[in-house]
Formats: structure tokens, sequence, C-alpha cells
């Protein structure tokens, strides 16, 4: 489904990707952890074009995302993406959130797209929120809305970048459900996140990184059980002592 | 006898039919500049903060060059150059109405610019994550939530754009300025005129600065 083949990205002189490469097929789940830094992030939004790179390949179901042939807008329109940040449009109410993308890009009517949506509400818990503003929402709902909004364009795979490390903690959970319920359903899966539970729970294989580099590339029960670089099983002893 | 004593305002009432017509053209030159301007400025401001270098060098340019000459030369410049380019007159309010929309375009898209930049990169991500193209980008997401950002902002420079069409008196354009001074001279009471018009300009600009101020708290985008 996601093909990363020898990624390299500059910002300027300095060097955020190092020969990154990793495979994530259909209904697999992974989770990318590292420090701060490490170029996780750069290297989910290089997954979709959000950010350019210089070296390598980066194929989505088979197109070819450095391509500049490549339709991006087409590519993204069927590449879920949720953010740290959530970046719900402010100035829309929630059920508009939802049904702008299904009708400007998808071009489904404004009854079929308004439908969807309230059935992508309920599916996350927040059909009563339908007409608020998103600036009167909490950010774990938000956040919630903005899945329910990748959600709403019918996604091939979803791309998740840090989305609970801007959430208060008792937030985190009922954003944290929300995917656990997605991968539990089959949904291709990467997740850039810190949160070693979920990926305990639901993750196929995780990807340590650390200055660019893909340093640990490994199943689930090989990464818990005993990462093989050192760096990695320093993070790991960090993040999980407590 | 004071100043006040000599004044004889009741040459106003006669004159305020033909002064409304000034009043008029200057409502109509203020309205089709804002609005030309503010389309024309923020395809500039677009064009600024474009990655294609030729045209947003081209548009600096021409903001630039916009702001560095004064408005009553450009206004002269235009009505003069204008019929020998294109070999006919063409009228001095017509002249007026382009003039402006061209200079104030200039201003415009200095506002539209930094309300653009206001709007936060993660938002235009959010919008091309969900497949939307750089116009849809740009028409749902950004420019909505520039446009309100800045909303006081244009409003502010539109008091200043309706003030500044009184200096189309230069080129006879018969606006609220010039119908006060035909008005003046037909009863042979300038200053009453002027005084007048000095008036009808406070009365629309502190009105209009009101509404600026009660938008600013009505239209805020919750965050």
């Amino acid at each position: 489904m996601i093909e990363i083949n020898n990624v390299s990205k500059w910002y300027g002189q300095f060097q955020v990707l190092t020969d990154c490469s990793t495979q994530i097929t259909k209904g697999d789940v992974v989770v990318v952890c590292g420090p701060s830094g490490s170029g996780k992030s750069t290297l989910i939004k290089c997954v979709n074009g959000l950010e350019a790179f210089q070296q390598g390949a980066i194929a989505v179901n088979g197109t070819s995302v450095g391509d500049p042939k490549t339709n991006l807008p087409k590519l993204r329109a069927h590449v879920g993406m949720v953010f740290q940040h959530f970046e719900l449009f402010p100035h829309m109410s929630i059920t508009e959130n939802l049904a702008i993308g299904q009708t400007k890009v998808l071009g489904r009517s404004k009854e079929e797209a308004h439908e969807r949506g309230l059935k992508l509400l309920d599916r996350v818990g927040l059909r009563s929120q339908a007409d608020k503003f998103p600036g009167q929402l909490s950010g774990g709902q938000q956040q919630r809305v903005a899945i329910a909004r990748a959600l709403a364009m019918d996604p091939i795979c979803m791309l998740f970048d840090e989305p609970t490390s801007a959430l208060d903690p008792e937030m985190i959970n009922e954003v944290l459900d929300v995917m656990v319920e997605l991968a539990n359903e089959g949904m291709t899966m990467m997740v850039v996140s810190h949160e070693m539970g979920f990926a305990r729970k639901v993750a196929d294989r995780v990807i340590f990184m650390d200055h660019g580099h893909i340093v640990e590339d490994a199943t689930k029960e090989e990464f818990f059980g005993t990462p093989r670089s050192e760096r990695a099983q320093q993070f790991l002893s960090k993040i999980l002592s407590h | 006898m004071s100043f006040f004593a000599q004044l004889d305002l009741s040459v106003i009432g006669p004159s305020l039919p033909f002064i409304w017509t000034g009043l008029l053209f200057t409502v109509k030159l203020t309205l089709i500049a804002m609005t030309g301007g503010i389309i024309l400025g923020t395809l500039l401001a677009l064009a600024r903060l474009s990655p294609i270098a030729p045209l947003a060098m081209a548009a600096t340019w021409y903001v630039n060059l916009m702001r560095s000459i004064p408005l009553l030369m450009v206004i002269l410049w235009f009505f003069l150059i204008i019929p020998l380019l294109t070999g006919k007159p063409m009228g001095a309010e017509n002249s007026a109405i382009i003039t402006f929309t061209l200079f104030e375009a200039a201003y415009y898209s200095e506002i539209m610019r930094a309300g653009i930049q206001s709007v936060p990169r993660g938002q235009v991500m959010a919008g091309q994550a969900i497949g939307m193209t750089y116009w849809q980008t740009m028409g749902h997401v950004v420019l909505p939530q520039a446009f309100r950002n800045m909303l006081p902002i244009l409003l502010t420079q539109t008091i200043i754009l309706f003030q500044d069409t009184s200096l189309v008196y230069a080129i006879g354009a018969k606006d609220l300025l010039k119908a006060a001074e035909i008005a003046g001279k037909n009863y042979n009471r300038p200053i009453e005129m002027y005084i007048f018009v000095a008036f009808v300009y406070f009365v629309i600009c502190f009105a209009l600065s009101r509404l600026v101020k009660h938008l600013q708290s009505r239209i805020a985008i919750i965050r």
C-alpha cells in the first residue's frame, strides 16, 4: 500500500531524512516513534506529498508521490490525514468541515455529504456537536472530528501525525479508542506517536527513527521484546519507565 | 462682528439636490474602487506569495510602484496619458474610477497579504490533505479566514479611500467636494459650503469607523 524507498530530504544544508525505506502492506498498522527532531513527522508528510523530498521514491497504492506528473490533489483525496493540531477549519461548522471535501473534491451532493458526515459523527460519538464550531469543542472532540473528516473521503489508508500529543491527558483515550476501532476494522494506518500502549495493542510493526534515519523497523513483538539498536532501547526505557 | 455671525447657512438648503449628486458619485467611486481594489489586491497578494518567481516579482514591483507615487500624481497622469494612448477622451469620472481601483489594489494587497500569512500553515496542509487544489484551498480555507481576520483593517482602508476620493477634484470629476465648490460659487458662499461638506465627510467616516468597532467584536472567529 505504501512503499518508501531510500528517501532523503534536506532543508537547505540540513539533512532531515537519510535513506529511509519501509513498506506498509494493506491492513497493516505501523507506529513510527522516535525523539523529537528525528524526522518522523517529516517522513509521514512526504507520504502524501505535503512535504517534498529530493531523493528516493514513495509510492502509495502504486502511484508515485514524487513524480511531477502525479495529480497530488487526486492522490491525497484518498489518503486520510490527521494532524497534531487538528486543523479543523475554524470558520465552518462541524458538519461543514465534514462536507467540504466530499462536495468540492469528490463531487458528492450536499445532502449525501451531510448524511455521510452525520453518520461519521455518530461513529466518533459527536452527533450532538454537529452544528457547533470547532472552537467550541474540546481538543479531544476536535481530533475525533478531524478523524471523521478524513474518513468522510473514504480513504484507502490513514496517516496520523502525532494525533494525541497536543491533547490533555484525559482526552487522549477518547481519540485512541477511535483509532483502535479503526485498526481493528482493518484500516491501513501509519501513525507517528509515542503512545506505546496503542502500539502494543494494535500495531503490526513499530518503526524507530533517530536523526533522520530509520534505526529500527521490527514487528511489535520484536520491538517490545528486545530492540536491536541501543538507541531504541534507551528511548524505550525512557518513555516506558513511567 | 464675529466669524459665525457672518455665515449664511441658509444657502445650503437649496444646494442640497446638487450636492447630493456629488455625494452619489463619491459613494459610487468608493464602492467600485473598494470592490475592484480588494479583488485585484487579493490576486496581487496571491501573486506576491506565489512560488513562481517572475509572478511574485511583477506583483511586488506593481505594489511598490503604486505605493511610492502620490495618489494625486497617479490621478493626473492617468487622466492625461490614457487619451494620448487610446486616442479618445475618457471622461474624468471613468478615469477616476479606474485610477482608484488600480491604486487602492496596491494597498488592499498588502492587507490581504498580511491576512493570508495570518492563517496557520497547518490550515493549508489540512485543505491539501483532503485533496483540495491550490485554488480550492485558497477559496474555501485560506481567503475566508484571511478576509475575516482583516475585515476591520480593510474597512479602515476604505474610510481612507472615501476621503481620498476628494482628490478627483483635480481632474474636474464632479464628486462631493467639487459639487460643494460649484454650489459655493453659485451663491458666492464658498465657506458655508466647505463647512457643510466637511460635516458630511465627518458624519460618514465617523459612522463607518463605529461600524469597524462593532464588526471587530462580532465577526471574530472563535478559536
